[in-house]
């Protein structure tokens, strides 16, 4: 990432802003290790984190995927908007993206009340030390990501928010790649 | 020197460079009480030294970097510092601070008194009174920067180098913090000395090597400007979550382990990039700054902090490897070359750049400063390599073999001998570079073809 900055041409050409993309570089680089190892530590005990597994909401997580990659698209919508300089539909489309984001949060919000009463916390097993690490994590950024939208949708410039789309695609391409190798991955 | 207040640097370079000479002869005596345990045991106790040894470390540092401030904040925003009066008092304080502390550690004055006995937290051992002193001083500093700051242009480099600052003396706040719970205090005791040297320190790391590179190199502000940022973005998303690799083995929940495991392992990319940032920056520069010497110190600076506290540092940074090299001599080895090539470098980059202009004897022959500089650095990567062998080995005979720690001290004393032959070596460099500095002020030499090839 920062040693290509030597060449600042391609760089220079990258949509947004190159802070954000320093940002969605680091980011991707911890889920990403965060994964690795997660995938790791199941090696030593597959049978185990199939059980613990069983524990999770697959079809509300699933939900929760329609949900957010529907947001992102919401969003990629608005920065479309933007350059063709209809301000009203972007800030309608970035608003749309938010309250996507925020029902995220409500079903994710479910699902950890669910777990918690059921009594399984973050030492219950490592299959939910990565769980709540990872989709805990990931939850923040979707808030943040919320606010992120709001600040553009307020301060609309096109520069402005093509870098919140970006950071909410990042948001979303981390969710897609949680969902299969934490839920679904048998 | 464009601006007068800048003079105000010169004291402090010189107090820094007093307690350097202090802190390595400090470093000498301790090598040597290593492999000969009984030396001076009655009247310095190793603890004592070692606490001299680190304290005087830290604060000589700290001086460098107030005095950096003092010398580039009048020319990034160019005017003349606020009041340079408060500039000496806040020297003073901490002269007079630093001087309160050497007593009383040396007599262990006061045992046991809430305001003037030393306060046994490592690295936070200063009394009360000093740690106040400390405050206050930070605070004039503070002010009369921002002042200056504010009054003046404000540039990418010294907003970050303030914004470290700052980070700086609030995070010394958690040093009057110390809960009865042993696995609290040591949370909070990290909040010190790892958001330190791994997050506020290293933006004001990058932004004098920026501010070095500007002056060296003389490549477009802006083009320094975008790497800063992008260092500072990389330095802090890393190292704010990395002090996690400091709560493995402490009584904090497990999941640290894995934030500090993956967080800290990130820590290396923002030393990577000053590495790379120093390296570029030489290469597409236009200038050929007379002052070769600082151009060493700054690329050394910049090498020697990757490697020290960027490899090393991720040698035995993932919770795996830690379990068992934990407070070994890995943790010395990863300690001497991480303080050496990032912050000691860059303050000794600092006084080379700037004490010939404070002193008005620029350009001048800097041949001796720059064997200074790779008998220093060879001198401290060679006791790298010693402690770091010295630690595989103790590290498998103890801790995976499960011998008792004296038995195997006794068989690695091999390498704590050749770590007081390159202890040596650090000590001559480090006279040699400050004679390099001071002594030979009528060698003004004409800067000419012969000189340029010689200083390449």
């Amino acid at each position: 990432m920062s040693e290509t900055v030597e060449t600042p041409h391609p760089l220079e050409q990258l949509p947004g802003d190159l802070m954000m993309w320093v940002l969605i570089v680091s980011e991707l680089l911890v889920f990403g290790a965060g994964l690795a190892a997660f995938l790791a530590v199941r090696i030593g005990d597959p049978a185990g984190f199939a059980a613990a597994q069983d524990h999770l909401h697959r079809a509300a997580a699933g939900l929760n995927t329609v949900v957010l990659v529907t947001s992102g698209l919401l969003a990629a919508l608005a920065v479309r908007a933007r350059e063709a300089d209809k301000r009203l539909r972007t800030r309608c489309l970035l608003a749309g993206a938010s309250v996507l984001g925020l029902v995220f949060l409500v079903i994710k919000g479910m699902e950890y009340a669910d777990k918690a009463a059921a009594g399984i916390g973050v030492e219950t097993h490592p299959f939910f030390t990565f769980y709540y690490l990872l989709t805990g994590f990931h939850a923040a950024h979707v808030l943040a990501g919320v606010i992120i939208l709001g600040l553009v949708g307020w301060k609309d410039s096109p520069r402005s928010v093509e870098v919140g789309a970006a950071f909410w695609h990042m948001v979303d391409l981390v969710w897609v790649l949680l969902f299969p190798v934490i839920y679904l991955l048998r | 020197m464009k601006y007068q207040t800048q003079k105000i640097a010169y004291a402090y370079f010189a107090v820094a460079m007093a307690l350097f000479a202090v802190q390595v002869t400090m470093g000498l005596v301790l090598g040597y009480i290593y492999v000969q345990p009984n030396f001076l045991a009655e009247i310095l106790p190793f603890n004592i030294g070692r606490m001299l040894h680190t304290n005087s470390l830290v604060v000589w540092l700290l001086t460098g970097f107030f005095g950096a401030a003092y010398f580039l904040i009048p020319e990034e925003s160019e005017r003349e510092i606020h009041s340079p009066k408060l500039a000496y008092l806040q020297l003073a304080i901490l002269v007079i601070g630093t001087a309160g502390v050497v007593v009383t550690y040396l007599f262990n004055l006061f045992e046991g008194n809430f305001l003037l006995g030393k306060e046994g937290r490592e690295f936070l051992e200063q009394p009360r009174w000093v740690k106040v002193g400390i405050v206050v001083a930070a605070l004039i500093f503070l002010y009369n920067v921002t002042m200056t700051v504010l009054k003046g242009k404000k540039t990418a480099i010294s907003n970050i180098l303030l914004i470290g600052l700052w980070g700086l003396a609030l995070l010394f706040l958690f040093a009057f913090y110390n809960p009865s719970n042993l696995a609290l205090d040591k949370q909070y005791w990290w909040y010190v000395i790892h958001l330190w040297v791994e997050g506020v320190w290293e933006l004001i790391m990058a932004s004098i090597l920026a501010y070095l590179m500007l002056k060296l190199t003389g490549v477009d502000r802006e083009v320094v400007e975008k790497w800063l940022y992008v260092i500072v973005a990389t330095a802090l998303f890393s190292g704010i979550l990395g002090t996690g690799h400091h709560y493995y083995w402490i009584g904090t929940p497990g999941y640290w382990q894995w934030i500090g495991s993956i967080f800290s392992s990130l820590e290396v990319i923002p030393f990577f990039a000053m590495m790379a940032f120093a390296f570029v920056m030489v290469w597409k520069g236009r200038r050929d700054h007379p002052n070769k010497a600082a151009l060493l110190w700054s690329l050394g600076c910049a090498t020697l902090a990757f490697f020290g506290a960027g490899v090393w540092g991720f040698l035995h940074t993932l919770h795996g490897v830690n379990y068992y090299t934990h407070g070994t001599q890995i943790t010395a080895a990863h300690g001497h070359l991480a303080f050496f090539g990032a912050y000691v470098c860059l303050n000794l980059a600092i006084f080379t750049y700037a004490m010939p202009i404070l002193k008005g004897r620029d350009p001048y022959n800097q041949v001796l400063n720059m064997a200074s500089f790779w008998l220093m650095s060879g001198g401290m990567v060679f006791m790298t390599f010693t402690l770091t062998f010295a630690g595989t080995v103790q590290t498998h005979m103890q801790r995976v073999v499960g011998e008792a720690f004296m038995d195997v001290q006794d068989q690695i004393a091999i390498f704590f001998w050749m770590r007081l032959g390159s202890g040596v070596a650090v000590v001559i460099g480090v006279f040699l570079f400050l004679y390099a500095i001071w002594v030979p002020g009528r060698e003004v030499i004409e800067p000419g073809p012969t000189v340029r090839a010689a200083a390449e």
